[in-house]
């Protein structure tokens, strides 16, 4: 029987990463990150782990090391969040263009400027289209799970892409959370050694990261994008996998009471499980609400959104994060995925919680109770930041 | 062999863009880049191989007559050799485009 323990999130992440048999750590300390590398650090340093753990002098160094760890074969690991992420976002796009598994996990905080070091999704939004398959979790057990789950799928040969997990930064990282701790002969035989395609080896010499011209480069990009579309089978089989040893059963769009609603709030990350109170409590008051809650961002799950979504007379999307000048990115790719389908929700989008604001279930209700109105009094499209002191 | 990139389809690109042959650069044709190309006139020439030395795309040969010559195939057209010649034996003249 699995252990069931209270650990800070950061701790577990930190075990699943000891328990996945990584080769090499590269990380550069970022407030709300540095205790998954701090305790990786110690756990290397204590000989319970057999890796190499690089401090590095920046995170552009920090994920270029894994570049090349994995372009040598090795499991790396790394993680980040807000400038941290910035700094390395030039590399965030080179890894998956050599289609080099790896694992970041990033802690999800606010980019400056104002500066702020709380929570909310501006920092991985920035490097949306870098071409990594892209997780977002709820609490602190699917960060442990997730760890296993990326490296086994990013490393199938049918797939070979880095992974990015997700998490809020703080009001995950920093939390005591009971976590049920997996026994290491099942991760062994969940996630064997990693067998690259390619790697740099000197009695088998290849080229990795040449230059492409434009006669050849447009081809080069339709095999990595046709590569990141199809590994959406390997996601789900891998989860089915994991959740066959587990019982924790995960997939790219979740719901909690959808099936008949009239209105859907759509979530990403932590705050889905704040959601779902709050729908709990609008369906004892009798009101014909519900929650899709999106687990895989990238790649974007269109058919399955358009499934748990497209009978609902209206969707109140929740995003954490603005682009400026536009509307909050997990409304866009929402439309997106409906624009085709002439009975439609009308979807309305609230930015929430940017920069570590608490948001409760009744801003929840609030944020409901406010777009059916709006929505009523024909604002089928609306946009806004909840909250904001006029 | 490689082939030409313009045959290339993207179901062919190896995962990752990897080159797996070594060397395979020597396939390609940078010679059309030029628009002038290097003469040698043989009557001032040294042998001292310095166009050799200096050609920074390793396009000249040495050939059986004791002549350092430029292979057109992979030379760029970029005149280091003319300047470099110390008696002015390589002229830089306009290479006539192909019919």
């Amino acid at each position: 029987m699995a252990k069931r323990v209270g650990m800070e999130v950061s701790i577990a992440a930190a075990e699943a990463v000891r328990q996945a048999n990584v080769d090499v750590i590269s990380a550069y300390p970022i407030t709300p990150q540095t205790h998954i590398v701090e305790h990786l650090s110690e756990i290397v340093a204590n000989g319970e782990m057999d890796a190499e753990f690089f401090c590095v002098e920046s995170e552009h160094s920090a994920l270029s090391v894994c570049v090349g760890a994995a372009a040598t074969g090795a499991r790396a690991f790394t993680c980040t969040s807000s400038q941290g992420l910035a700094l390395m976002s030039e590399i965030t796009y080179i890894a998956s263009g050599l289609r080099l598994p790896m694992l970041m996990i990033i802690s999800n905080r606010t980019l400056s400027a104002p500066l702020s070091i709380w929570n909310d999704h501006s920092d991985t939004m920035s490097i949306r289209d870098c071409g990594w398959i892209q997780f977002f979790v709820e609490n602190g057990q699917e960060v442990y799970d997730h760890v296993f789950v990326s490296y086994r799928l990013g490393e199938d040969r049918n797939v070979l892409f880095p992974v990015i997990i997700n998490m809020d930064g703080f009001i995950l990282s920093h939390v005591i959370e009971p976590i049920e701790l997996i026994e290491q002969e099942k991760i062994d035989q969940f996630l064997p050694p990693y067998q690259p395609l390619h790697r740099l080896h000197p009695d088998r010499p290849v080229t990795m990261g040449a230059f492409a011209l434009p006669g050849i480069f447009a081809e080069a990009k339709k095999a990595q994008e046709e590569a990141l579309r199809s590994s959406m089978p390997k996601i789900t089989e891998t989860w089915k996998a994991f959740g066959d040893m587990t019982g924790r059963y995960y997939h790219p769009v979740e719901t909690h009471k959808a099936e008949d609603a009239d209105t859907l709030l759509v979530t990403m990350g932590s705050c889905s499980e704040t959601a779902s109170v709050a729908v709990d409590k609008m369906r004892q008051e009798g009101r014909s609400v519900g929650l899709v809650k999106i687990r895989l961002w990238r790649p974007f799950p269109f058919d399955e959104l358009k499934k748990a979504a497209l009978h609902a007379k209206q969707l109140v999307v929740i995003d954490r994060a603005i682009s400026v000048g536009a509307c909050g990115p997990v409304a866009s790719e929402v439309k997106a995925a409906l624009y085709g389908y002439d009975q439609r929700p009308s979807v309305y989008n609230f930015v929430a919680g940017i920069s570590g604001r608490d948001v409760t279930p009744s801003d929840f209700i609030k944020m409901v109770d406010k777009a059916e109105i709006e929505i009523e009094e024909g604002n089928k499209e609306g946009y806004e930041i909840y909250g904001v002191r006029e | 062999m490689t082939k030409p990139e313009s045959e290339w389809t993207w179901k062919e690109i190896p995962v990752g863009n990897v080159i797996l042959e070594p060397g395979n650069a020597s396939a390609y044709r940078t010679g059309d880049w030029k628009s002038f190309k290097p003469v040698l006139n043989k009557e001032l020439c040294i042998h001292c191989g310095l166009c050799y030395i200096f050609c920074p795309d390793m396009a000249y040969n040495l050939n059986a007559e004791g002549y350092f010559i430029a292979d057109l195939y992979y030379c760029k057209g970029c005149g280091i050799c003319s300047k470099e010649c110390p008696t002015k034996a390589i002229s830089m003249v306009v290479e006539e485009e192909e019919k």
